[in-house]
């Protein structure tokens, strides 16, 4: 088993935008020009009067199905939309609202690195922070089958097509930089063995867990914060203006790996679950202390010494890995520790 | 002289051992790694793996990030490779 299957059901609207974008994803292949001009007053309206972006559900679900159509598949979008100029401006507005409140929030390290070489310092400073995961140990001490559960299905939604959204920079890179993405990527699709690919092995957790593995299966119970760390990676990697930030997230991302999953192993085997659940977290244990390497000195670091405009993106790229993962994490820890569920609650029509 | 093998490398693709300060030796190449001595070599599961040489790793001989728990502190390599050892930094 190789391959994921697909979702075929339509997601749930969250709020005006998603249900004005819907209704054109879903509708008739010709898309009736009120229906385009329902959804851009939507947006219009929505970018004015939100007060937070990333915690926006109807916002965050808009960004995620505009991504989709760059992805795939979304078998309940009617015509070929990918490239729909309508959806693209659409798309364009919603974006510069999303990036301009992580310019503004994301913090920045004082004082900035000068070059590469202090690049590569800051860079695991930044990270440095992790090294005592605060989700991962405190899953590893209280693991349930209900937490598990919930945790698996907020990574579901990246992780089964991990790795993705970074291969979007590789047509963007040259030099080093290129050689250093490549050899990661390499590994997280399985070194050309497809039973290797780090989302086929995941999906196998899923399963093993008594999950279902489809692409986007739970997209309906994730809120906010899951999506937006999806969208602030699809964001990156789809702009070849942000090609440093995307090299600063896939680098910030395997720093902060290793040691997390080595925890999320142990939580999962505490349960007694067997080498098909925890093959993934073992996996990434040894695979990302590798990556950490790569990604650290020779993808991001080179970049930033070959492309010295882009230091201030590379780091911008991985501060923002940092605090929107953080914002997701913290959701979860916060809910669980108040033994409530960090899921959303899904209307009976929608029960999965 | 060793017998030659079909998965040696040639001479274009030789193994490459780079230290990382204050971390791992990445190995990058066709390896075999033998887990202790008088072992049969196996084939890493991987086309670059991470040595450990802090002695903190729970997955020796390979590194798993433990190094930045134990804060562990590499000093600057020693010599250039082709060097006499006598260029050495001799600050110590
Ligand atoms: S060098 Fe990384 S764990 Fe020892
Ligand atoms: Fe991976
Ligand atoms: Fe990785």
């Amino acid at each position: 088993m190789t391959t994921t299957p697909v979702r075929t059901a339509a997601p749930v609207a969250r709020g005006p935008v998603s249900t004005a974008l819907l209704s054109v994803l879903t509708g008739p292949e010709d898309t009736p020009e009120a229906a385009y001009r329902e959804l851009a007053s939507a947006v219009e309206n929505a970018v004015e009067t939100t007060q937070d972006v990333l915690a926006d559900e109807d916002l965050q679900l808009s960004l995620f199905l505009l991504y989709l159509l760059h992805y795939g598949p979304a078998e309940f979008v009617t015509g070929n939309r990918e490239w729909d100029p309508e959806l693209l401006r659409i798309r364009a507005v919603l974006e510069a609202r999303f990036e301009s409140e992580l310019r503004e929030r994301v913090p920045m390290p004082d004082p900035m690195p000068q070059d590469g070489t202090e690049l590569v310092d800051t860079m695991f400073a930044i990270t440095g922070g992790a090294e005592k995961p605060t989700l991962a140990t405190w899953l590893a001490r209280h693991p349930s089958e209900e937490i598990l559960r919930e945790f698996l299905i907020h990574r579901s939604i990246y992780t089964l097509r991990e790795a993705d959204p970074h291969s979007w920079g590789i047509a963007r890179l040259r030099g080093r930089a290129k050689a250093a993405l490549v050899e990661i990527q390499s590994d997280e699709y399985g070194g050309g063995r497809p039973d290797r690919v780090h989302a086929t092995i995941f999906a196998q957790s899923m399963r093993g867990f008594g999950l279902d593995d489809t692409l986007d299966h739970y997209l309906d119970l994730v809120p906010a914060p899951t999506l937006a760390s999806m969208n602030v990676m699809s964001l990156f990697g789809l702009h070849r203006r942000l090609r440093g930030a995307i090299a600063g997230h896939l680098a910030a991302f395997e720093m902060t790996s290793s040691i997390p999953n080595k925890y999320y192993g142990r939580a999962f085997r505490k349960l007694g679950y067997g080498e098909d659940v925890t093959w993934y977290y073992d996996e990434h244990v040894e695979a990302d202390a590798v990556h950490e390497q790569i990604a650290a000195r020779d993808l991001a670091g080179a970049l930033a010494q070959e492309e010295p405009e882009l230091l201030q993106d590379v780091l911008f790229g991985a501060a923002a890995c940092l605090y929107v993962d953080g914002l997701m994490g913290d959701h979860m820890l916060e809910c669980w520790s108040n033994e409530r569920s960090s899921l959303r609650e899904v209307e009976p029509a929608a029960a999965l | 002289m060793r017998e030659e093998r079909p998965e040696d490398p040639t001479p274009e693709d030789p193994v490459v051992i780079t230290p990382c300060p204050n971390g791992p030796l990445l190995v990058r190449g066709d390896v075999m790694i033998a887990p202790e001595p008088g072992a049969e070599p196996q084939k890493p599961p991987r086309r670059v793996v991470a040595l450990c040489r802090c002695n903190m790793s729970s997955i020796a001989p390979f590194c798993d990030g433990s190094h930045k728990l134990a804060n562990f502190r590499t000093r600057p390599p020693r010599y250039n490779i082709g060097s006499p050892r006598e260029d050495a930094d001799e600050s110590d």
